[in-house]
């Protein structure tokens, strides 16, 4: 699915990504962890292709294809989804009126004909059903006054609207109490399939209870330093990432 | 020159008129300060950042010679055709009685002439013509000289007007180049409630020039929703004088849509004469190529315990030039007065610019006064967002502007008028926004 070689990338002088590599296949979850600032958030946007960021070598390719090059709407209608840490709100647009444009934007680049309004509505509701979201929160202007918790369960409503082969969650826990954490790992568990794959990125174990990844990487200073299973992620709760840190300086 | 043919022209407007009338001291008095003045020039404060010098360059016709006829089919679009509507229509300044549906049917909506003319409108006319508007303005006393057509709206107290009025100029461009000076005069009685639509259309590529003045007065209580719609091509220039005079607890709101035309100066006035009234000015302003809009807005807050509200927006693109100048004044008596104002703008052209220059001048000590002025690109973070859901660059933009320009359509009343603003700005900004599930 996706495969992730030696990438390096920078923003202005500064070199965030030094030489990444990593393979995720169908089917799989994995989880990427690490201090702040290890380079978490910003591996997601890149691959995502936000253009702050300049790839400096190495390459990401998507079932394939070298996506490196590529807008974000290309990546976007190829399958790549990430779910932001900050939500960005958008006064004047309801979250259905983003969800049909970015629907049927994503249709027509794939040459599909536009989703009629009848499905489009049959669609939504059975995906707002998922994420437990009331309908008039449907009408309201996207992000505009919603809670950290309200926030991320749009992101992952608009993933299940969207149906991306490969979903990054950036710090999806974040900003979330215990029963908003179930209804959107509940949503993530039930989109799940063996023919997509999802990358948590997190800097807590606690979302692995409730979404249980294939693998965990600690990414540490623009590197992945360490690949495991899940028990990796009880291992970083217990001793925290300093014996990271103290084994890289070592 | 464009003056001294204006001053010999009054001459020849003379010899149509009854020059023994207290009106004609009042033309006289307005052609004697638009021959000291002249027309307004760069050097002038208001004007900075306008300059009319190569408009003025035309040859106007002052007296239009052709009464020409417009099927209304093939204007139907420029109305709010969805509902029925009162409307009172000028084709080249002189009123057309076929496309216009006016009434006096327990309100009058109808002509200015008729109402300058005919005795029994006299002690109106004493009451309220040139009362609010500038003595002082060149412009504005240009236009009181040869003021003789026009909108004439009274509504007598009381009285909810179930349909909105239209106002409609159309110029056609027979004449080479036109200069057409609508007057209006809106008077709006006791706890009474109008909606009012304006727009100028030029029909034609020839260059018209429009120096127009509206009087509001709303009485007590009274509120009035006036609308103003500013699309029209790019040989059409506009001067937009509106005075609006307030009493107590009455709402006055005028919106602004400025999208098209070459040159267009909305000098808007508000006056308080009464306590607990709020005066609502909303401006949105989306151009492009050269063409240039310019908002000066005065509020004069004289009375205690009232509110004023300016919300302008705007985006630019090309090389065209945008203006707000938003003066807010607040006399010593008006204690407790809420005064805010806001002007967002973003620049998408390298060579589009906003001049935006807040002024408060406050003397009274127990306000709430505030001004903010913002100038930016479109958030980047945003466009992201949107991209990265699969919404193209293009499309992704254009949902911004529209997001940015959204605060300002929320406020309009007239579901049709709001679904035709929407749509004009969806064509301006060459995308689908807009729909509803």
């Amino acid at each position: 699915m996706l495969s992730i070689k030696n990438l390096h990338a920078s923003i202005g002088d500064k070199e965030i990504l030094k030489g990444i590599n990593l393979e995720v296949k169908a089917g799989e979850i994995h989880a990427i962890m690490g201090p702040n600032g290890a380079g978490k958030s910003t591996l997601s946007a890149i691959i995502a292709g936000n253009e702050n960021y300049e790839v400096t070598e190495g390459e990401i390719l998507l079932e394939g294809e070298d996506i490196s090059e590529l807008a974000p709407e290309e990546r976007a209608h190829k399958g790549v989804f990430l779910s932001f840490q900050y939500p960005v709100e958008i006064p004047g647009v309801s979250v259905t009126n983003f969800m049909r444009t970015a629907i049927n934007e994503t249709r027509k680049a794939n040459k599909l004909e536009e989703m009629p309004a009848n499905e489009m509505l049959k669609f939504i509701r059975e995906k707002s059903e998922l994420l437990e979201i009331d309908r008039k929160f449907l009408s309201r202007s996207l992000n505009e006054g919603f809670s950290g918790g309200e926030k991320k369960r749009n992101e992952i409503f608009q993933m299940a609207m969207l149906e991306p082969k490969l979903a990054i969650l950036d710090e999806t826990d974040s900003g979330l109490d215990i029963d908003a954490l179930r209804i959107v790992a509940n949503g993530v568990n039930k989109l799940k399939s063996d023919k997509n794959a999802i990358i948590v990125i997190t800097h807590y174990q606690r979302l692995l209870d409730y979404i249980i990844p294939d693998f965990v990487h600690v990414l540490y200073n623009g590197k992945i330093v360490k690949s495991g299973g899940k028990e990796l992620a009880y291992e970083l709760e217990e001793k925290g990432y300093d014996w990271i840190k103290q084994e890289q300086e070592a | 020159m464009l003056k001294e043919k204006l001053l010999s022209s009054f001459m020849a407007f003379e010899e149509q008129i009854d020059v023994h009338s207290e009106l004609h001291d009042v033309r006289t008095e307005a052609i004697k300060n638009f021959e000291n003045k002249g027309f307004p020039t760069k050097k002038e404060e208001s004007w900075k950042y306008t300059s009319l010098n190569a408009i003025l360059k035309n040859d106007f016709t002052v007296f239009p010679k052709n009464e020409n006829s417009i099927e209304f089919k093939d204007v139907k679009k420029y109305f709010i055709h969805e509902i029925d509507t009162y409307k009172v229509v000028f084709i080249d300044g002189v009123f057309s009685s076929n496309l216009s549906s006016t009434t006096h049917e327990g309100v009058d909506v109808c002509l200015m002439s008729s109402a300058l003319h005919k005795p029994k409108y006299k002690m109106v006319i004493d009451n309220y013509f040139n009362k609010i508007a500038s003595k002082d303005e060149s412009l504005t006393s240009l236009n009181t000289a040869f003021a003789n057509e026009g909108a004439y709206i009274n509504i007598p107290k009381s009285t909810v007007v179930r349909k909105p009025i239209e106002i409609m100029y159309f110029s056609t461009g027979t004449e080479a180049a036109l200069l057409v000076q609508p007057r209006n005069l809106i008077i709006v009685g006791e706890n009474s409630h109008v909606q009012i639509i304006e727009r100028h259309q030029s029909l034609n590529e020839n260059p018209v020039l429009t120096n127009s003045v509206t009087e509001i007065f709303a009485q007590k209580r009274a509120i009035i929703d006036y609308y103003k719609i500013q699309n029209d091509n790019l040989a059409a220039n506009l001067i937009d004088n509106t005075y609006v005079s307030q009493k107590q607890e009455s709402h006055v709101s005028v919106q602004t849509f400025s999208f098209g035309g070459n040159l267009t100066r909305n000098n808007l006035n508000f006056y308080h004469f009464g306590e607990r009234l709020t005066s609502t000015l909303n401006g949105i302003t989306i151009i492009g190529e050269k063409q240039h809009v310019d908002h000066y807005t005065l509020v004069h807050h004289a009375t205690p315990n009232c509110e004023s509200f300016q919300d302008y927006k705007g985006i630019f693109s090309d090389s065209s030039i945008g203006v707000f100048n938003g003066k807010v004044y607040v006399e010593k008596e008006a204690q407790k007065t809420n005064a805010f104002q806001k002007s967002n703008n973003i620049l998408l052209g390298d060579k589009s610019t906003i001049n935006a220059k807040p002024q408060l001048e406050i003397f009274a000590d127990d306000v709430k006064c505030s001004h903010g002025c913002t100038v930016g690109q479109l958030d980047e973070t945003a466009m992201f967002y949107m991209q990265q859901r699969g919404i193209p660059k293009k499309e992704a933009k254009a949902l911004l502007m529209y997001a940015f320009s959204n605060a300002v359509i929320e406020n309009i009343k007239i579901p049709e008028l709001k679904q035709r603003i929407t749509k004009i700005i969806a064509d301006k900004l060459g995308v689908k926004i807009g729909f509803d599930l």
